[in-house]
């Protein structure tokens, strides 16, 4: 009974989603499961937050490694909890929007959480050099035609690539920097990008089907009983 | 004395007109389309732009019944940048009823879509064009009502490619139910798990699962927790520490049933803990902090990096390189690919990722669903292979019959709405 019915529910949504794009008259059915998911995934809130407090709660009562970083989780959580519930600081009444401008809700997310974000991106730009050097050394023929392509499309997208092949013939423009930059991502990458696409594609099938057909139960914790 | 004479017969040359007018306008009136100026609709009062022609509806194909497509002519005064139109405003009237603006459009318009409808209702519509001081009407169009199909047979190509690799999915499952071996190419990514978890058990560390940052409606996300499944009840076996911080309380919930059932299936449901999957929070880069913290601070020996990702693929996989731990990553969105390459020892390019859970349960039906893949995989490269010659044979010389093929190979290969 544990396994059977969230078999069945697999397949009558899968089913139905699948219907639902060839026959117009089931096309709500469709949109009214993704709605059932976003019910579904509202109430999970609770358990997510839930989750939280009890994890860095227990962390902190038994005073386990790295327990004062908990004080700050659950201080930063109650306190943008308690400024969105009770509109604390809203220019507006308790019904006003949660992000009106001067609320402690929305100056907390601007001041703090937005710079904090913003921190944790800019941190890809120093990954992106040290990834690069890794990827980019030539160790072999592949790695070394990656260093090659990448070299030209660096230049390429710069004006020194103008500069350097400007002198090329007008009949021989392939054989400029940017022209060749523009080539390499128009034809290998992009001919590249759609093989893997169209083997995404053929794996999503082949993976919904087992997975609608009851074959795959691996999320049901395997499939011996 | 040229100018006086024709002074004198300036008179009688504008009753000339005024009686040619009057003989003649009748029959002008009934020489202009149907659709010139209007004095049937409401709005028809000014005059000094001209109104929109041609006004067309139809009943929007392959619908539940619930659109109707309207296309009309712009006003000849609405050009770009010198044109008088600022916009237009299109009405309705439902069985008979009053006529109500339904939406306003920009100068340029001609077409709309009007959804939204029912069956069974009459609908007449006319449209308006503006001006800064006048309104042009169009005449209104017959009644119309919107008609069901049952079928969208725009997707007949695409419902008949769906089925035939649907149907050598089932074909080779039932062929390897059967008994007949089926030969899969090694995944290098795959052969390493039993060893990744193999080496944090000896180092007496962690291993930690990310399954990327989306929800469970993702196919990426479920591809993730089926390949969990596996992971975990090795893990259990060989009684490592699994940690697993999500960016998503369904997520979570699912995680913990899958790992939950592992250790049972294992025999070990005692060493199962709630805590090994945690909730952090849906927010991107407080979710990138959090997992990186995790990282420097356990120092797990094994990362898995599974399923969706976006920006933060790299600052993962490059704060799990600098711990020295052995990585392996696999997600479906190309534009990552590259940076799981640079930073992990395996990456699941795309289809692996939806293969990796049949390949490491070994299964014969699991793996008969992979080589049915094949057939479509095969399908593509053959239509691709014929299209590169016909578009090919055409440019050289253009021939009717290969245009016709080509044509006929790109409306089948592309999907109408």
């Amino acid at each position: 009974m544990k396994r059977n019915v969230p078999l069945a529910i697999t397949f009558i949504v899968g089913a139905v989603l699948i219907f639902s794009v060839f026959i117009p008259p089931m096309e709500n059915w469709g949109e009214d499961f993704t709605l059932f998911f976003d019910i579904i995934a509202v109430f999970a809130f609770f358990l997510g937050g839930g989750n939280l407090l009890r994890v860095h709660l227990t962390k902190l009562s038994r005073r386990k490694q790295d327990w004062p970083y908990s004080i700050v989780t659950i201080m930063g959580f109650l306190l943008m909890l308690a400024a969105g519930l009770f509109r604390i600081g809203n220019p507006g009444d308790i019904n006003a929007s949660l992000t009106e401008q001067g609320s402690l809700f929305q100056t907390i997310y601007d001041s703090v959480f937005v710079p904090l974000g913003s921190t944790m991106y800019a941190l890809l730009a120093f990954f992106v050099a040290s990834a690069s050097y890794r990827a980019f050394r030539a160790k072999n023929r592949e790695a070394t035609i990656l260093l090659v392509a990448a070299f030209i499309i660096l230049l390429g997208r710069t004006p020194l690539g103008t500069i350097v092949t400007g002198w090329v013939p007008e009949s021989f423009s392939i054989l400029q920097i940017p022209n060749l930059a523009i080539w390499i991502m128009n034809s290998p990458n992009l001919a590249g990008q759609r093989a893997i696409m169209i083997g995404i594609g053929l794996g999503v099938v082949s993976m919904s089907l087992r997975l609608i057909l009851g074959i795959e139960r691996t999320y049901l914790g395997g499939d011996d009983k | 004395m040229k100018t006086i004479g024709l002074f004198r017969f300036l008179p009688a040359l504008t009753s000339f007109s005024i009686a040619f007018f009057i003989i003649f306008s009748p029959a002008l009136k009934a020489q202009a389309p149907d659709d010139s100026l209007s004095t049937t609709s409401p709005d028809a009062l000014a005059v000094s732009i001209a109104p929109p022609t041609s006004l067309v509806v139809f009943d929007y194909k392959y619908d539940d019944g619930e659109a109707l497509e309207l296309t009309w002519v712009p006003s000849v005064d609405d050009l770009p940048v010198v044109g008088k139109v600022t916009g237009y405003e299109l009405y309705r009237s439902d069985n008979g009823g009053e006529f109500y603006k339904i939406t306003e459009l920009i100068p340029g318009s001609n077409n709309f879509r009007d959804e939204d409808l029912s069956t069974g209702v009459n609908y007449v519509y006319y449209i308006v064009a503006l001006s800064a001081d006048a309104r042009a009407a169009s005449v209104k169009t017959e009644a119309i009502q919107t008609h069901r199909e049952w079928l969208n047979f725009n997707l007949k190509y695409l419902f008949l490619i769906a089925l035939i690799i649907s149907a050598s999915v089932i074909y080779f499952i039932e062929t390897a139910r059967r008994g007949k071996k089926l030969f899969v190419r090694k995944i290098a990514g795959l052969e390493a798990v039993d060893d990744a978890i193999g080496q944090a058990t000896e180092m007496g560390r962690s291993i930690l699962f990310i399954p990327g940052i989306n929800d469970m409606d993702e196919v990426q996300t479920l591809a993730a927790i089926t390949i969990l499944g596996r992971v975990s009840r090795v893990v259990a076996d060989y009684d490592t520490k699994i940690h697993m911080p999500v960016s998503r309380s369904l997520v979570m919930t699912a995680a913990r049933e899958t790992i939950k059932a592992s250790y049972m299936a294992a025999g070990r449901p005692d060493a199962y803990s709630d805590d090994m999957v945690h909730y952090v929070t849906d927010e991107q880069f407080g979710y990138v902090a959090a997992v990186d913290a995790i990282m420097v601070r356990e120092k797990p020996a094994t990362i898995f990096l599974l399923g969706s990702f976006f920006a933060e693929s790299l600052i993962l996989a490059e704060t799990g390189n600098s711990v020295g731990a052995i990585q392996i990553a696999g997600t479906a969105r190309p534009a990552q690919l590259p940076f799981f390459i640079a930073a992990c020892d395996f990456t699941l390019i795309g289809e692996e990722l939806f293969a990796a859970s049949a390949y490491l349960s070994g299964e014969p039906k699991q793996l008969g669903s992979l080589k049915g893949q094949d057939v479509g995989k095969a399908l593509a490269m053959l239509v691709i292979l014929i299209a590169v010659i016909l578009a090919t044979i055409s440019e050289i010389r253009p021939l009717e019959t290969v245009r016709y093929v080509l044509d006929f190979l790109i409306q089948v290969f592309t999907i109408k709405t």
